[in-house]
């Protein structure tokens, strides 16, 4: 529980984008601490009592709306879930005018899911409280990758030098940007595997080794990464069909044979078992998908601690 | 494939003497022999008998014909499944190796349309089942030729799609197109389209020009090809993916593709030898034969073609072998289908461009054989030590007339009716095995 003058002391979160190194392991060891308190019977914390949270998701969410919730009950605070399709957003409120509302109720941190890029970002300016950003468009996931990170760690002990593989849609990929950025901000190895239409080229600019060959990308990784093929991209002639996706980027235990035999796979959910990965591989023992959920928890506890006490600048200009 | 290996096991060695050896994939024109064994290509050169003759060989006397890869025809169409009263594989196969044509690439454009890898398996069966001619389908580049989602490459390729074609019909969806270009490079596999604009070509029948409107038939403009090849030459910049423009028609698209070509963009054209043997005037007496897809062109634009194939900014030159029954044919000019069979008649007419000083020999033998199977990946278009032995003996000065009956193909849509030619196949061998023989 190391608070330093270099640890995390901002107000929002809205990326990985901009966070140094010191930031990042900070909040790693924050939820380090919080990992055990899950563990315990008795779970509640009251550092946030009295405190006000809501969860503002604009995109429908299971596991990360309720992670977010049962992080900020753990630590004491008044939780309300703003479900989208009964709000006045769906009457033809805009996102300010809706941020502007939330702002009169006084509350100390929003956390907003978003389907466009940067909303989260732009509603943080209109409020007065802490904001977390739980997923904006294609652009981040903060707390996915943060809760990433502290699964790798607990299992390899480290991040720096590690050989990361993220296989399947980083195109539309929140989740692969926001690892991408924190993963190579701890010093590991990023490798970004998948079809040429579902890596934007830049990645490679930007000195990534992209590769469209499973057997290449997974050759030495400690961790597989895979993510989420929407079934819609195969409609935008983005990739043919679900059996030729899956016979040459689907994660079997053909494919993971090219990792190192104590390779870690991971997945940030909900799966699509069958597109982007084998069930055999998902509930296998190289599999850490169900111990990433429980690491979201306390993670999400880490962040909002942190934010809801943060004195520092915000990150509104990393847009 | 695996039956071609099959028939060339048993095949006795062969030796081609006295023969003028054309590979272009080795740049060898001169006097020589060709020596086959197990059917592969054993030596074929001037220094090819250096070895003597294999024992128990079947030795041909060319008596100065030329010996050349066999044809590999980019562009075929085949009836099969669906129009089997058009042509067959066995029809097409008989039809092809009295060209001097040893491997076919027939198009996706049946019923149904080749789209799935077991349609292409489909075609392989058939094909070793009826067809002494190597056959090598191209699978559709979308589903159903829709042009709206793309076909499995990876599966279609692994189950012998030797690329991914259009066929008849333009991809008018941009994105589409260049996503398909994008995908392809994952596979290293070839998007081949024909650039023709059917909201241009409207109810266009020929060329449009004077011709057009003296006979009161509606014009197709250049620009029907021309705008959308400029298009997909940008998205093959912008996917960096392999393209082939199937056929191209006009002096413009040449031009566009020399332009490609100097940027460096994976371009590379094909032409149909009837865009280069024959012009708009032909189409004089409505003569529903000399319709075709893309049209008859201008004399200017024919000269431009041949000057293309010539230096190469045309890499591929195809019959573009498209049968039509009388049903479709015998309709008036407007109103009847596109296409011409060709197969018997790509190499005797390209010989008019050999013969006319435009083109040199072993160019044209490159842009029919080396060069289209160097495009698809193909073990073929050489006379290289170890290659299958595919290849045509012509004499390339045997005058010739041809008549329809001569015909093998099941379909007799020819433009070339009582056309007067120099240059016949004589012989044909797949495997190592004569499977045609003038004689």
């Amino acid at each position: 529980m190391t608070t330093t003058a270099y640890g995390f002391d901002r107000r929002h979160l809205l990326g990985i984008d901009g966070l140094t190194r010191l930031e990042i392991l900070d909040l790693l060891d924050r939820a380090e601490a919080n990992v055990e308190i899950g563990r315990q019977a008795n779970k509640k914390r009251d550092s946030l009592r009295g405190r006000t949270q809501i969860n503002l998701f604009f995109e429908a969410s299971t596991r990360t709306q309720a992670s977010f919730e049962l992080a900020g009950k753990r630590l004491g605070a008044d939780v309300m879930n703003m479900a989208v399709a009964s709000s006045s957003v769906k009457k033809g409120e805009t996102l300010i005018d809706t941020a502007a509302t939330l702002n009169a109720m006084n509350p100390d941190v929003i956390v907003v899911r978003h389907h466009a890029s940067g909303a989260v970002a732009l509603l943080a300016q209109k409020v007065d409280c802490s904001v977390v950003n739980a997923g904006d468009g294609a652009h981040e996931h903060p707390t996915q990758a943060l809760l990433d990170a502290l699964t790798i760690r607990r299992h390899k002990g480290r991040i720096e030098r590690l050989t990361v593989a993220i296989c399947g849609d980083i195109l539309h990929s929140r989740v692969a940007r926001s690892n991408i950025l924190l993963l190579t901000a701890l010093d590991a190895r990023v490798r970004l595997v998948g079809p040429s239409t579902l890596i934007p080229s830049a990645f490679r600019d930007m000195g990534l080794e992209v590769t469209t060959s499973m057997r290449e990308g997974l050759k030495d990784a400690d961790i597989v990464m895979m993510l989420r093929l929407q079934r819609e991209r195969m409609q935008g002639s983005l990739v043919p069909s679900v059996r030729e996706y899956f016979r040459y980027y689907g994660l079997d235990q053909e494919k993971l044979a090219f990792a190192k035999p104590d390779a870690l796979v991971m997945h940030p959910g909900p799966m699509n078992r069958g597109v982007e990965i084998d069930p055999l591989v998902a509930d296998g023992p190289q599999s850490l998908i169900r111990e990433q959920v429980e690491m979201g928890v306390a993670v999400r506890m880490a962040v909002l601690e942190a934010v809801v006490n943060g004195r520092g600048d915000s990150q509104e200009g990393t847009a | 494939m695996t039956d071609l290996m099959k028939r060339a096991g048993d095949v006795p060695p062969l030796v081609i003497e006295n023969a003028r050896v054309v590979d272009p994939s080795r740049g060898i024109d001169a006097a020589g022999a060709v020596v086959a064994i197990g059917g592969v290509i054993a030596a074929a050169g001037p220094d090819a008998l250096n070895q003597g003759r294999p024992d128990g060989a079947v030795v041909v006397d060319a008596a100065g014909a030329v010996a050349a890869p066999g044809l590999v025809d980019m562009r075929v169409f085949v009836g099969e499944p669906g129009f089997d009263h058009r042509e067959t594989f066995a029809s097409a196969s008989r039809a092809a190796l009295a060209g001097g044509i040893t491997t076919i690439v027939t198009m996706p454009d049946t019923q149904p349309v080749i789209d799935d890898p077991a349609l292409v398996d489909y075609v392989f069966r058939r094909a070793r089942d009826t067809a002494q001619v190597r056959v090598r389908p191209m699978a559709a580049l979308t589903k159903g030729h829709g042009g709206q989602e793309m076909t499995e490459f990876g599966l279609l390729k692994e189950a012998g799609a030797v690329g991914f074609t259009s066929g008849r019909h333009m991809v008018a969806n941009a994105q589409v197109l260049r996503r398909a270009l994008t995908y392809a490079r994952d596979f290293d596999a070839l998007v081949c389209h024909v650039p023709e604009d059917p909201d241009l070509k409207g109810s266009g029948v020929m060329n449009a020009g004077d011709t057009a409107v003296r006979l009161g038939l509606s014009g197709i403009p250049a620009e029907a090809e021309s705008v959308v090849l400029a298009r997909d030459l940008r998205l093959a910049r912008l996917a960096k993916g392999r393209y082939h423009a199937s056929l191209v028609s006009t002096a413009e698209a040449v031009d566009l593709l020399r332009w490609a070509k100097g940027q460096g963009i994976q371009a590379t054209a094909g032409v149909a030898i009837t865009n280069l043997t024959l012009n708009e005037i032909d189409v004089g007496g409505y003569r529903t034969f000399f319709k075709t897809q893309p049209p008859l062109r201008s004399e200017d634009d024919r000269l431009a073609l041949v000057r293309a194939v010539a230096d190469g900014i045309i890499d591929v030159v195809v019959s573009n072998h498209d049968p039509q029954d009388v049903e479709t044919k015998r309709q008036p000019f407007a109103e009847a289908a596109d296409g011409a069979v060709g197969l018997e008649t790509l190499l005797a007419a390209g010989l008019r461009l050999v013969h006319a000083g435009d083109v040199p020999l072993a160019r044209l033998i490159e842009a029919t054989s080396t060069r289209p199977a160097a495009l698809l990946g193909l073990d073929a278009g050489t006379l290289r030590p170890g290659a299958p032995a595919d290849l045509v003996l012509f004499d390339p000065d045997e005058p010739w007339v041809l008549s329809e009956e001569m015909l093998l193909s099941r379909s007799k849509n020819t433009p070339f009716e009582g056309a007067r030619f120099t240059g016949r196949v004589r012989r044909t061998v797949v495997g190592g095995k004569v499977v045609f023989d003038r004689a």
